[in-house]
């Protein structure tokens, strides 16, 4: 690849439109994009029938793509809103659906995105398939304007879905069932590209396995903050017997 | 529709509950890169991550109901036209047309 000045001089000049300077990120994000665009879509359309069908306005299924950004949290907040769940409720809700996503500061590459405004978007914006996009070994040469667009792209396809379904939700028969398995295959597709770049390292994926299986038994109701932090346990157990056990090869 | 300003609001409070748990930690956990456990941690936890978030969207899967066929093919499907092409579209695509042809058609 060619190496702009812009890329290894990022403080000598002052940031200039992105979209002027950078198109070809623009270009290589946007192919990185597709595929979990694919997924998006049908989840979003699901998401905005589903809001319609539920009794909302058209409109908060935009505003909640556009502001809360958060897929598998939105489509518990419809049912939050129309019980008119106490707002704290709401805040409790979000907290523990989404502290997953503390995790994902470990290994999302913040440092490559410049400027303050770019960081905060770049967070606001950092969702699960962001995270699996940007954190997978091929995208570790991106640079941060490509990280950046990426997450934008997905920002526009979750919105403009879930807009479109809210748009289209009554045209959608009743009878069409099962769209929501979209987030399943999403999350089962990035899991198999992850798995490829462990290179055959077999314990992750069973602990990681047996850590949301023992969770969903005994915490279902908080699962996936159980689960998560279960398997960063014993990630770092396994890290420090190895790294202990030949202190001198380490 | 309920009221409209309690509708935005909890939007809103989602939002930035949301914003908080993506942006905080990065301050907090800045120091730690540059260590080795932390850099064994970010390596392995992508995989892991995504296996949990697997198993958190999949139903409560009874052995004894037709229904659980629905997800455990499409899944089979999905991992199939996965590793078989590794094309991600094809592989949403196919599972997911899988899953709706079965609840809506088949069980239905």
């Amino acid at each position: 690849m060619r190496i702009r000045p812009a890329d290894v001089l990022p403080a000598a000049r002052p940031a200039p439109d992105p979209t002027g300077r950078t198109p070809s990120e623009a270009r290589a994000a946007f192919h990185a994009s597709l595929s979990v665009g694919l997924g998006f879509v049908p989840l979003g359309l699901a998401f905005g029938a589903l809001v319609v069908q539920s009794g909302l306005d058209w409109w908060w299924a935009g505003l909640s793509a556009a502001v809360a950004f958060g897929g598998s949290f939105e489509f518990l907040l419809i049912g939050l809103v129309v019980a008119a769940a106490p707002l704290a409720s709401v805040a409790v809700a979000a907290f523990m659906v989404n502290v997953r996503h503390v995790f994902y500061a470990l290994s999302f590459p913040l440092h490559r995105v410049r400027g303050r405004l770019g960081k905060a978007y770049s967070t606001f914006a950092l969702c699960d398939e962001a995270y699996a996009l940007a954190s997978t070994e091929r995208a570790r040469s991106w640079p941060g304007p490509r990280v950046l667009w990426m997450q934008c792209y997905l920002h526009v396809y979750w919105t403009g879905s879930a807009l479109t379904g809210a748009l289209l939700g009554s045209l959608i028969p009743e009878s069409v069932t099962g769209l929501d398995f979209a987030l399943t295959a999403l999350f089962t597709v990035l899991a198999l590209d992850a798995l490829r770049d462990l290179r055959g390292d077999l314990p992750t994926p069973l602990l990681a396995a047996v850590s949301a299986l023992v969770a969903r038994m005994l915490f279902p109701e908080q699962m996936l903050l159980v689960a998560f932090g279960l398997f960063t346990a014993v990630l770092l157990a396994r890290h420090l017997m190895t790294t202990t056990g030949r202190p001198d090869r380490a | 529709m309920p009221d409209t300003a309690y509708a935005v609001g909890a939007v809103l409070v989602a939002a930035a509950v949301t914003w908080a748990l993506r942006a905080l930690p990065f301050a907090a956990l800045a120091p730690l890169r540059a260590s080795g456990t932390v850099q064994y941690l970010s390596t392995r936890m992508p995989a892991g991550v995504m296996i949990i978030l697997v198993v958190y969207c999949l139903p409560d899967l009874s052995v004894t109901e037709a229904r659980t066929v629905a997800p455990l093919a499409a899944l089979a499907v999905t991992v199939g036209l996965h590793l078989w092409r590794r094309n991600a579209l094809l592989s949403i695509l196919g599972g997911t047309a899988v899953h709706v042809l079965l609840t809506s058609v088949v069980l239905a």
